[in-house]
């Protein structure tokens, strides 16, 4: 009796769980069929119509797309942008987060908890104030501008995180290093960095996926040769509902990016993301 | 994280101590240029916008003159940032409550079955993709139009299958040709009729590629009735082509299937049916007396057009339910981490104490679980106060003062037309003020695992 309520009760957890996995694809299912299909099957029928008439499928979308030269520069900066600020972020909290963690100099603890502190403070605070001053070096609108100012953001977390990963590392290990009478620079180099590697990948992970998304800064901080393709897809959603045929394509293309990087090193990621929560 | 800080090294063996110091010295110097780029770039373009920013909030809209805490007061008095404000707390209220709630949920049930990684990695993914994305698909996903959206698509279907569908939204009667229309949109017969005749309805407006597939030509059902039943046709009173009478069954005329009729004596409806592919009907066994013969209004309805989800009303809740769809994995897979330090013997022995699974739920995986939901929950506050691109690429464009909150208001103020960075920067600050027990949270959380 016990035994055939379990299995019922697995059943039933089973149909639930089953139901919110479709509930959860259902959206990007609906984003990817509707961005193989013309615009005149959307304004005709739902995406959910190609599994009657499969024929409306094409790729005819994709390579309109790729001869838009708007969306293919923003493509190029999107990558111009996460690409550097990811590997800024990376080196900047490493070495931060070493000293940090090992090497002693006045002010440590209090300075750490300052950056602790910054971990949580919204972008939007620093808009203004480093629009006015990007304005003032020639910053503002460049592509090295957006890159400084997210890494800017950035680094709290990263030096958090990485800072935490180091400190656990064996104080032996890093003794006998300094007794065999490596510099700081060399111990950096060929100890620390290659014990920190999976906190730096998910650090890595974390901030690429991050910039490659961002709307906001580079909505602000970008002009329009150096937005990414956040920006330039956002710039044609008023017309929402007329170009579909562009939004979808161009949404996939944007997302496929990160999920394929998701997908890839999905462990970094999540445990980028845990180590991430409180920020 | 829990590591532990090593605070100094120990002391170094005697003959060993010039040596050390001048380790200490040059490690000074390293440990200033290992901080400093970083340090630079944090004071420069975060600690100094700070205070920037708590400055100019004094200041009016050209920054020329000091107007002491009038924005912070005219934050709460000017409609659309009040109603802003006003959006951030439900954010803050409903979101966050709501995505622990389903993690939890998710987490407990998600380890009963196999797939457990295939469901985390599918829940967990939609984090990986950009709120412009996010907000694309559910734009389309909530798109008010049935054949568009496969949200009302559904909704509309669902309502559908249980009140039915009227076949002939557009239909109406001539004037004068013996249909009289009532006040709720039905029809009924002018003249009354009695069993042993035979009626013919014709109406108009419903376009030929409208007719239901099945629809044959009217013509040939317009029969003699017998004494004791009341016949008919309902029929489409034009005439492909031209020619044709009004009023008349022509002979190349449809018949309007799937049409309800009743019979109707003293006010009461005494008989039902529907017509057949010809647009016939027929009713049998009625008593002799004197009746109308009554299409009701169900023919006619509008077809349901689904929720208004982008609509001022459901704008908010709409956008919470995009942002569900991106932060329920995160919720599920941080509490499924606490979930899986759960000390498996207590649960056990409560097991064998015969406590059913929701007792164990509530006694002891929740309290236990406690301080793991309470990170998520301070997490998602942290982001839900902050939440921007969501809003600002669903919300249609005149709905986006109905759906605005304190990241796109403050957007709007100080960029979009607005400019006035007096007030937007009063409320930066408000957002960084809200964020302050969060940070505190953070540095006692650090400063206690440091013990």
């Amino acid at each position: 009796m016990n035994a055939v309520r379990r299995g019922l009760d697995k059943g039933l957890v089973q149909a639930f769980l089953v139901v919110v996995g479709l509930i959860w694809l259902t959206p990007l299912a609906g984003l990817l069929l509707s961005s193989l299909r013309s615009a005149e099957d959307t304004a005709q029928g739902g995406w959910w119509t190609v599994f009657s008439s499969p024929g409306q499928l094409s790729f005819s979308n994709y390579s309109a797309l790729l001869k838009n030269a708007g969306i293919t520069e923003a493509f190029w900066n999107t990558v111009l942008i996460s690409v550097p600020t990811t590997v800024l972020v990376v080196v900047l909290a490493a070495l931060a987060g070493y000293a940090f963690a090992w090497l002693d100099f006045p002010g440590r603890e209090a300075v750490f908890l300052v950056v602790v502190a910054l971990l949580v403070v919204p972008v939007q605070i620093g808009l203004l104030p480093v629009a006015k001053l990007f304005g003032q070096l020639g910053l503002f609108g460049t592509i090295p501008g957006v890159v400084l100012f997210h890494v800017a953001y950035g680094l709290p977390f990263a030096v958090f995180l990485l800072r935490n990963y180091f400190a656990e590392m064996p104080k032996e290990m890093l003794e006998a290093a300094r007794m065999d009478g490596g510099s700081e620079w060399r111990i950096f180099i060929r100890l620390v960095l290659p014990v920190g590697r999976p906190a730096i990948a998910s650090l890595a992970i974390f901030q690429f996926l991050w910039v490659w998304n961002d709307m906001l800064v580079a909505l602000l901080f970008a002009d329009s040769s150096a937005q990414p393709l956040t920006v330039e897809l956002q710039s044609q959603i008023r017309q929402f509902g007329s170009n579909i045929d562009v939004l979808a394509p161009g949404a996939f293309v944007s997302l496929v990016v990160p999920v394929v990087v998701f997908f890839a090193f999905q462990r970094h990621f999540v445990q980028g993301v845990m180590a991430g929560s409180v920020k | 994280m829990t590591a532990t800080l090593v605070k100094e090294t120990s002391p170094p063996p005697v003959g060993l101590a010039d040596r050390a110091r001048r380790l200490r010295r040059r490690g000074r110097i390293m440990a200033v240029l290992f901080v400093l780029p970083a340090l630079l770039l944090l004071g420069a373009l975060v600690v100094y916008p700070v205070l920037f920013s708590i400055g100019r909030s004094f200041f009016d809209a050209s920054g020329t003159r000091f107007v002491g805490g009038e924005n912070y007061t005219e934050m709460f008095r000017d409609p659309a940032t009040l109603k802003a404000v006003r959006n951030t707390a439900v954010w803050v209220v409903v979101a966050p409550a709501l995505l622990t709630g389903l993690g939890l949920i998710l987490a407990v049930l998600v380890e009963k079955v196999r797939w457990a990684t295939a469901f985390k990695l599918l829940l967990f993914m939609p984090m990986a993709v950009s709120f412009l994305a996010a907000g694309i698909v559910f734009r389309l996903a909530y798109d008010e139009d049935p054949d568009k959206g496969v949200l009302n698509a559904a909704v509309v279907s669902v309502h559908d299958a249980f009140t039915g569908t009227s076949a002939y939204p557009t239909a109406r009667a001539r004037d004068g040709q013996g249909l009289r229309a009532g006040a709720d949109g039905s029809y009924r017969t002018s003249a009354s009729v009695s069993p042993g005749d035979v009626v013919a309805l014709g109406l108009v407006g419903v376009p030929p590629k409208d007719l239901p597939g099945g629809a044959v030509p009217a013509y040939a059902a317009a029969k003699k009735a017998a004494s004791d039943e009341l016949r008919g046709v309902v029929y489409l009173d034009f005439t492909p082509g031209g020619g044709g009478q009004q009023g008349k069954v022509d002979r190349r005329e449809s018949g309007l299937p799937e049409m309800k009729v009743e019979a109707v004596r003293t006010g009461q409806t005494v008989a039902s049916t529907t017509t057949a592919a010809d647009g016939s009907f027929r009713f049998s066994g009625l008593e002799a007396g004197s009746y109308a013969v009554k299409l009701p209004a169900s023919n006619f309805a509008a077809p349901y057009e689904g929720v208004s989800w982008l609509g001022p009303a459901l704008v908010t809740p709409a956008i919470i339910g995009a942002y569900l769809w991106i932060w329920t994995g995160f919720a599920m897979v941080l509490i499924g981490a606490g979930l899986a330090t759960l000390p498996r013997d207590a649960l056990e022995a409560a097991r064998m104490d015969g406590a059913n699974e929701w007792q164990i739920f509530r006694r002891i995986t929740v309290p236990l679980l406690a301080p793991v939901l309470t990170v998520v929950f301070v997490t998602l506050v942290i982001n839900v106060m902050k939440v921007f691109d969501l809003v600002y690429i669903i919300a249609p464009g005149p709905v986006q003062e109905d759906a605005t909150v304190l990241a796109t208001q403050m957007w709007l103020v100080s960029f979009g037309g607005g400019n006035n960075q007096g007030l937007g920067s009063a409320l930066g600050v408000l957002l960084l003020l809200l964020v302050v027990p969060a940070m505190l949270f953070n540095v006692r959380r650090f400063r206690r695992s440091q013990r």
